[in-house]
Parts: C-alpha cells; structure tokens; sequence
C-alpha cells in the first residue's frame, strides 16, 4: 500500500506533457501481470467456491449436487461446527500473543544490540524455512513426546495435568506460536530498524526514563510492524490444519481447517458445507482484520 | 521391487518379457485425496495417463458403483484364476468383473508385548485401564469399526444395519471419551509406536513387520482378536479412459504368476493374494512361507473369523462416512 503511495506521489512530481502523459498508463500496465493473476487465481475460484456453498444435494444421489442458492449450508455448517471456529481464533490469539511476546525481544535485540552477530541472528529466524513445514512440525511430535525431554522434564515436576503434551491444545498452541514466529519477527525487526536512534536518545534527553521512553516512542514508532506481524500470524494461523492434525487430539483441538480438509476430502457429499466453512472463515477474519486495523492501524497503512 | 526403493526387480523383468513399457508411479498416498483429484477428470472423460490404478476395497466400490472403471476380460488373464477363493467372491464386485486383487492384509491388534507386560488377545485385553491413553486406532472407518462389530458379535461381511452401526459408533465414541483412545490416524501411526506415545493399538498385519523391521525390535506383536479380525485388499483396475486395457490385463495377469507373487511378497510383507505362490515362495524363505499373516489358509480365515467388511450402498456409505467423520472430531 505504501508502493501505490509512492507511484502517486512520483506522478505529480515531473513537469512536462510528454511524462505525465506516459505516467498515466504506465501504472496500469504495471499492474496488469498483477491483476491478471488475481483474477484467475483468485477472483475466478472465489465465485467458483461460493457457487458451490450454495449447492443442494441431489436426493436420491448421495455424492451429487444441483445448482442452488441453499444459504441454509451455511447456517448448518456455522452450526455444528461452532466449536471448531471458537477454536480456530482462540488458538490464532494465543499464537499471535505469544509470537508477540518471544518476536518483540527478539526484534529489538536484532535492531540495536546485536551488533555484528545481526546477520547471523537473520539467517537463524529465515534457515528454518529451507525444510518443509510439515517435516518440522512432525519434529515438534517427537521433541514433545512422552518421553521425550520436555514432558519427562514436566512430569518429573507435577506440573503436567494429563501426564502429556501432545494431543493437548498446549502442543497444538505451540506449534502454531513456532510455525509463524518468523512472520511476527521480520516485520517488528523492519520497522524498528528503520526509526532513528537519535529519537530515541532525545526520549532520554528529555528526563524520560527508560520504559517511558519505550512506551511513548519505540513502541509508537514500532506500531506498523506490530500491526503487519499479527496479521501475518493470525491469519494463517487461524486458517491452519496441519498443526491441529499433527499434534492435536481427535476430539478437543480440531481446528476449521480440519473439518474443511474432512468435509472436502473424506465426506461424499461435503464439498457444500466444505465451502461454507471456507467462505465462513474467510469473511469472519476479513471483519476481523477490518475491526483490528481500524482500531490499532497507523496512517502507514490505511 | 527391492531394498533400494528406486527399481522394481519384478516390473522390468515384465517389461523385457513382453516389451510393454510400464512405469510404477507412487501417486497414491490416500484413496481419498489421489480420488478427489482424478475423479473430475474421469467424468468428464479425459485421461488420467494410468491404465491401472490400484484402490482400496471401499474406493473400488465406489468407482464400480459410479462406473469410473472398464471391465475385465478374464480371458486374457488366465492367471487371474490363481486368485485366492476367499477373495474371488467380493460384495462391491461379484464375480470379480472389475477388480483384481493387487495385496491384502489383515487389521489386528498390534502391541509391545515386553512394555505391555502381557498379551493381548481381545479387544477386552486391549482397552483397559493400564492402557489408557497409550491406544491407537486405524482412521480407515471399515478396520476400526469392523473389529469392533466384531467384537460385539456382528457378522461384518452379512447383512448388518444401521443398528449394528450405531452401537459400534456408540462403543468407540464411549472408548474416545473415557480416554482408551490416544489417536485415531492412517499413515502417522506408527510414529507414535515408535516414539512411545502409544504401545498398543488397532493397526494392519504389514505395517508392524515394517515397525519389528525398522525399530529391529521383536516384541512388536500382530495378534487377531479373538472376536476376529478384517481382511482388506487394494485393488488393481483399469480407469475408464485407458486405452491400453490389453497391456493392463497382460501386466496383471503377470503378477499372478506365483513365481512373480512370491518374489512381490517376499518384499512387501502383506498378504499375497495369490494360489501357489507359497510353493514359490518356499524355495525362497521358508519362514515367510509358513507366515499366515502372507499366506493365511481358507482354514486359518474362518477360524479366526477374518472377514471383509461389506460394500455399503451410496447412502450409506455416505451417511456413515460423515459419521465417522464427526467421530473422528470433524
């Protein structure tokens, strides 16, 4: 958003009549490739999808649809599968406020303590992207393990309700917290990066103690990356499966995503309530954001 | 197919043999997701690029039932009849039209018999307190909940209802919520045999000699219960748009040379579903000769009572699969 900024503020810059005539095109060809892409890939299946929300059984033919404009799908599907939903964002929350907790530090010590280990700290947040997602969250299963180091610790102290981790909505909380940490960390690290320490010395200059200092000008100065970091957790934390599946229980941590994966895959007949679930989740994180980014957005990026 | 994974011994024998060129692709790694992906094609008839593609009983009967598949001409297979009986007359394809056999196995009870420190031989022995939460079963609908029916006495591959169903639905939802269950899982299972979070649990005959195999571990133990256990088969058949049906049926009627059976069955380790490839596989391994989980005898399959779990209608396979969907916690 802040690229469109820029081209609108270059277009009114340069005089003469031969520039801002090929600057009033050119934009649009820019974004032409762009566009494109969104309309076939997303625009295009998006209509697909909803067409397919509304469809009705074809009685008599379990496995067969008609076209229809059944909304009562999605009253059905919001219905019986209401717990899965309080899950999906609950568990998103959680993920997004420890990602928060851990990446916060973590950025600030990036941008102004460490020195010359900065780059090795990058590459140490960005290496775990080289290995597939699923591969590390199947390691999450074997390091949280019953006898593996974490809960044997946990258990020797009493301090495990259940005797376990994995199957618990602790596991799956924290596999979701590790999966988008980098995501919360880039973003805060980039935005702190670019403020001007020299802002922050008048902070002190001007009697302001430490934490009055981070509260009234790091913290402000910070608030884009804050805000694009927990979008970029929450929502596809919210939206995800894999960590439900790989470390969750059958029956108290299913997330939407699984019962999407479920409904599409492995229920003849469930490709309807499959995509009003999806087109459910989609609206209720799209008003969510929209609440968030009203409530907390800087001008930066509205 | 051999210990290094990439060549398949057996495949280009076939291929100098009759010089069809055959490719052995794994794309199937879920009837679920491998049939979501090409069924939409096969309707609309366009070619897949496969002349056999080789499915579970209960996907096989829906790709029979939708008529996704072309039939067989037994006539150029006259090893076809080297099929084992019990598995000649199947309930989704009578008279075997369609399908053919490619591998089966049995679900059973699978156990560390040292940690479990006893065995196990019912379901009863299974799903109790000193085992609680260290369980795992099958999310393949038709071994867990068949060996439950079982268990409670229904005869799975008769005539059996939705009452039947829904006690046994009852049953293992009672097991889910009271804990006995730690996870319900296809593929990953044998993870958490390994890793400890289990050590016992509803599993298939092969998958354990692959765990004993890996973990060379020998208290790993395959066990039918006593109420008796299920026999499923993956099934080779050739899509509807193939235009290679003869080379298929060549190719198939290959495998069911015993020679070329037992060679397959001393590798994969389930059962082999063909007459004589025992005499066969004599000459190579005694001991897995002699294995009923590989070569189980008519007489080994009643005693035990081992029986395929029926075909289901279109209705009910839909109505039960969304329940057991919900089951299973979506």
């Amino acid at each position: 958003m802040s690229a469109l900024a820029h081209i609108g503020a270059g277009q009114g810059a340069p005089a003469g009549p031969d520039t801002a005539k090929r600057g009033s095109w050119m934009p649009y060809l820019l974004l032409l490739p762009g566009m494109l892409w969104l309309i076939v890939f997303f625009v295009v299946p998006l209509v697909q999808l909803f067409t397919v929300s509304l469809q009705s059984k074809f009685p008599g033919y379990p496995g067969y649809y008609y076209r229809d404009l059944n909304f009562k799908n999605y009253w059905s599907a919001l219905t019986e599968f209401a717990p899965h939903f309080g899950r999906s964002l609950l568990f998103a929350g959680l993920a997004t406020f420890f990602a928060f907790c851990l990446a916060y530090p973590l950025a600030y010590a990036m941008a102004f303590k460490a020195g010359r280990w900065r780059g090795l700290m990058m590459i140490c947040i960005i290496a775990p992207f080289f290995t597939s997602f699923i591969l590390r969250t199947i390691a999450w299963r074997q390091i949280l393990a019953d006898e593996g180091p974490v809960a044997k610790t946990l258990n020797f102290l009493h301090v495990l309700p259940g005797g376990h981790i994995t199957e618990t909505w602790m596991a799956v909380v924290a596999g979701l917290t590790y999966n988008f940490l980098p995501f919360m960390v880039l973003p805060i690290y980039a935005s702190l990066e670019r403020a001007d320490p020299r802002i922050i010395e008048a902070g002190g200059d001007l009697y302001a103690n430490g934490f009055t200092t981070f509260r009234t000008v790091t913290l402000p100065m910070s608030m884009p990356g804050v805000l694009a970091g927990t979008l970029l957790t929450f929502i596809p934390a919210a939206g995800d499966y894999v960590n439900a599946e790989l470390l969750g229980s059958d029956r108290s941590t299913k997330m939407v995503g699984n019962v999407i994966e479920s409904q599409f895959f492995k229920v003849p007949g469930g490709y309807p309530t499959a995509a009003a679930l999806s087109f459910t989740l989609m609206a209720l994180i799209l008003a969510l954001v929209f609440v968030y980014v009203r409530k907390f957005g800087t001008e930066e990026l509205l | 197919m051999d210990d290094e994974g990439k060549t398949y011994p057996t495949l280009e024998a076939f291929i100098k043999e009759t010089g069809i060129k055959a490719t052995y692709t794994e794309d199937i790694d879920d009837n679920d997701s491998y049939v979501s992906k090409v069924r939409p094609q096969l309707e609309a008839k366009q070619d897949i690029g496969k002349d056999i593609i080789t499915l579970t009983d209960w996907m096989a009967n829906r790709m029979i039932r939708d008529q996704l598949v072309q039939p067989l001409e037994l006539i150029q297979m006259p090893n076809a009849g080297n099929l084992l009986p019990p598995l000649k007359e199947v309930s989704f394809d009578p008279g075997r039209n369609y399908s053919l056999t490619w591998q089966s196995g049995f679900a059973g009870i699978g156990y560390d018999k040292e940690r479990v420190g006893k065995e196990l031989k019912t379901l009863d022995d299974l799903f109790t307190p000193e085992l609680r939460g260290k369980i795992v079963v099958l999310s393949e609908m038709r071994d867990t909940l068949g060996l439950i029916m079982q268990w409670q006495g229904v005869d799975i591959a008769g005539n059996w209802g939705k009452p039947e169903y829904d006690k046994a639905i009852e049953k293992f939802n009672q097991l889910v919520s009271d804990g006995y269950i730690r996870r319900i899982k296809g593929n990953s299972y044998l993870n958490d045999l390994k890793s400890g979070n289990a050590l016992a649990g509803i599993v298939w005959s092969g998958d354990l000699f692959i765990l004993r195999a890996e973990t060379e571990n020998d208290n790993w133990e395959f066990t039918i219960p006593e109420s008796g256990g299920t026999l499923w088969s993956d099934n080779m058949m050739v899509p509807i748009t193939s235009t290679h049906r003869r080379n298929a049926e060549t190719l198939m009627n290959y495998y069911y040379d015993p020679k070329v059976a037992a060679e397959v069955a001393a590798w994969v380790n389930y059962v082999c579903p063909v007459v004589g490839a025992k005499q066969e596989m004599e000459k190579i391994d005694e001991e897995l000769a002699q294995s009923p989980f590989i070569f189980p005898s008519e007489d080994y399959l009643t005693k035990n009572n081992i029986q395929g779990f029926r075909a289901l209608t279109a209705q009910e396979d839909a109505d039960y699969s969304a329940e057991w969907a919900k089951v299973v916690g979506n």
